[in-house]
């Protein structure tokens, strides 16, 4: 389940007057035993913030100690892995998550977003429909079947034509791009259809064909779309556990080629959770925390300039 | 327009070559599972519980325990995303810091990989509150992760109620909270099932986050505190160590098979939605 926060708030930003409690004015009947309603409400509401809170405190209270102890740039960039020796260095996985989750785009960013264009600008409605509903299934098979495909068919593709154990990069970005398609698609169409009629119109006028209009103009012009769409694609890739661990070998080495086996972040965690005692687990929840900083970071920044960004266009 | 050239010929061919490749991805995924699933597939395998870890028998117990995590979280998320949906929409003030604030949560939530969750729920309910590898613990962890998505599709469907609905209610003399009660939440109710429907979805496929809260025990879980291995976790383990492709074949089928009904399901909620404004 991808998010679409741009789409979302572009909707509400084109003034639906009655949103944000804008439609029931000051004169609008609330009834004295109705004002606990609203209290109730507003305390359900903010569960979603004491949520987050008690997420990032547990978190941080169970990993920053060991990252503490063992200095965070060692923890991040020593390359040991090692816990029954009390070394945890996550180099390794660190290469490995950015490997894989770079696989991943380098195919499914241009795939993804021709797709999307197809699905925006040329495909004939009942094309587009169709192909939108694949879309929403792709997005909707969880990612341990994904695994399990990969592991039944991508590996030992990958093992019977190109050689090595099968368990790699590779298969990991094969199964990691398939994923992240439906979030590149959705998002980045939206953003494409969002561009101004006039824009293409004037385009067109000018004597421009299609595509010459869709190149210069409209996909320029979705650009910051795109951008949330690759971000948020990343991001997903980044944090996605379940397939990659069934893919990519989980050996802690720095991978050598694409065909090298690699263990990812996320994938630590899964693994050694299960027996993990004492600095061994602190080590796994300072590996998460380390994640969770990252993706939170990287949501919060796509969230807010996206809000800021429509601020901007509806001035 | 002027006629394409040879160029823009070539480009459409990509473009549908595109759309082509796309399909044929889910169809190969799906074809591939459902075929080699469905032999395995019998009421033996459904109703019968699993035995030696998962190399026999059928997965019966995976199954209800799938089936209580999903109620389980449900029962928490539905009542508190839906509460907080009408609230961000009915209630709070445009430009209010206190919505801004719960909506960027929502979606930072949203966000967070499964895996993290899983963590958090592992060192939360389990350790901190005692509550051990259990189907509470699973399906309160759960329950979170499905919270955006709830109070987002009703945030939706709340949003496309239209405006006359509130302006005749209020105009007969009902009050804020009997309109909202009476007339919106049953007209939004098409959007809130959808989103219901697709968090069982994501329910249904959740591994990570349930293999660190609610454990791997193949039992048939008796009470809310006993762990508990859903189809998911169960599907990995099969397959990860080895125990029985032709039973993680099994498996993967029966997942697929609730997710296309899922889907399907969801499908049809959206189209009643968005008949709704017309």
């Amino acid at each position: 389940m991808a998010n679409y926060p741009i789409v979302q708030n572009k909707e509400k930003a084109r003034g639906n007057v009655f949103s944000a409690g804008g439609f029931y004015g000051r004169k609008t009947p609330v009834r004295g035993k109705e004002l606990w309603v609203e209290k109730v409400l507003m305390l359900s509401a903010s569960l979603f913030i004491l949520a987050i809170l008690l997420i990032t405190l547990f978190i941080f209270a169970k990993g920053i100690p060991l990252i503490a102890k063992t200095g965070l740039t060692d923890f991040i960039f020593n390359t040991e892995w090692n816990p029954t020796k009390n070394k945890f260095g996550i180099g390794t996985m660190l290469v490995g998550s950015l490997a894989v989750t770079l696989g991943a785009l380098l195919w499914a960013v241009p795939l993804g977003l021709i797709t999307a264009i197809f699905m925006a600008e040329i495909a004939p409605v009942k094309v587009r429909d169709v192909l939108g509903s694949f879309i929403e299934l792709l997005a909707g098979i969880p990612s341990v079947v994904y695994g399990f495909f990969g592991l039944i068919v991508v590996v030992p593709f990958i093992r019977d034509n190109l050689g090595g154990s099968g368990m790699s990069i590779l298969a990991g970005a094969v199964i990691l791009g398939i994923m992240i398609l439906p979030t590149i698609i959705n998002i980045s169409r939206d953003a494409i259809r969002a561009v101004p009629e006039e824009y293409k119109i004037n385009s067109l006028a000018l004597g421009a064909t299609h595509y010459q209009s869709i190149w210069r103009i409209i996909v320029p012009a979705a650009r910051s779309g795109i951008i949330t769409a690759v971000v948020l694609g990343m991001g997903r890739a980044i944090g996605e556990t379940m397939a990659v661990v069934m893919v990519t070998g989980n050996a802690t080495i720095i991978p050598d080629s694409i065909l090298s086996p690699v263990r990812t972040m996320t994938s630590n965690i899964v693994l050694e959770m299960g027996y993990a005692a004492g600095d061994h687990q602190a080590a796994l929840f300072a590996t998460g925390t380390v994640l969770f900083v990252f993706i939170v970071l990287l949501n919060l920044i796509i969230n807010i300039s996206a809000k800021a960004g429509i601020k901007n266009a509806h001035r | 327009m002027p006629t394409a050239n040879y160029g823009e010929k070539v480009m459409t061919l990509v473009f549908w070559l595109a759309a082509f490749l796309i399909t044929a991805i889910l169809a190969v995924i799906i074809g591939y599972i459902v075929v080699k699933g469905f032999s395995v597939l019998s009421l033996d395998f459904i109703f019968t519980p699993p035995s030696r870890a998962g190399k026999e028998g059928g997965i019966s117990t995976t199954i209800v325990s799938t089936l209580y995590l999903v109620l389980g979280s449900l029962l928490i998320a539905v009542p508190v995303g839906v509460a907080s949906a009408v609230y961000l929409e009915e209630y709070a003030r445009k430009n209010s810091r206190f919505a801004y604030i719960v909506n960027l949560t929502a979606e930072t939530l949203a966000g967070i990989p499964s895996i993290v969750f899983g963590l958090f729920g592992f060192v939360f309910f389990v350790i901190f509150l005692g509550w051990g590898w259990s189907i509470l613990s699973g399906a309160m962890t759960m329950a979170i992760m499905i919270l955006p998505t709830i109070t987002r599709t009703s945030q939706e469907a709340i949003l496309a109620v239209p405006r006359e609905y509130r302006e005749n209610s209020l105009a007969l003399g009902a009050s804020k909270w009997q309109t909202i009660r009476k007339i919106v939440l049953p007209s939004a109710l098409p959007g809130i099932a959808t989103g219901i429907i697709l968090s069982i979805g994501r329910a249904v496929g959740e591994t990570a986050a349930l293999l660190l809260t609610a454990g791997s025990s193949l039992g048939m879980p008796m009470s809310i505190t006993d762990p508990a291995r859903t189809m998911a976790v169960h599907l990995y383990i099969l397959a990860m160590e080895g125990i029985s492709l032709e039973r993680a074949f099994g498996t993967a089928f029966v997942i697929i098979v609730l997710i296309l009904i899922i889907n399907y399901a969801a499908h049809y909620g959206m189209r009643r939605l968005s008949a709704l404004g017309r």
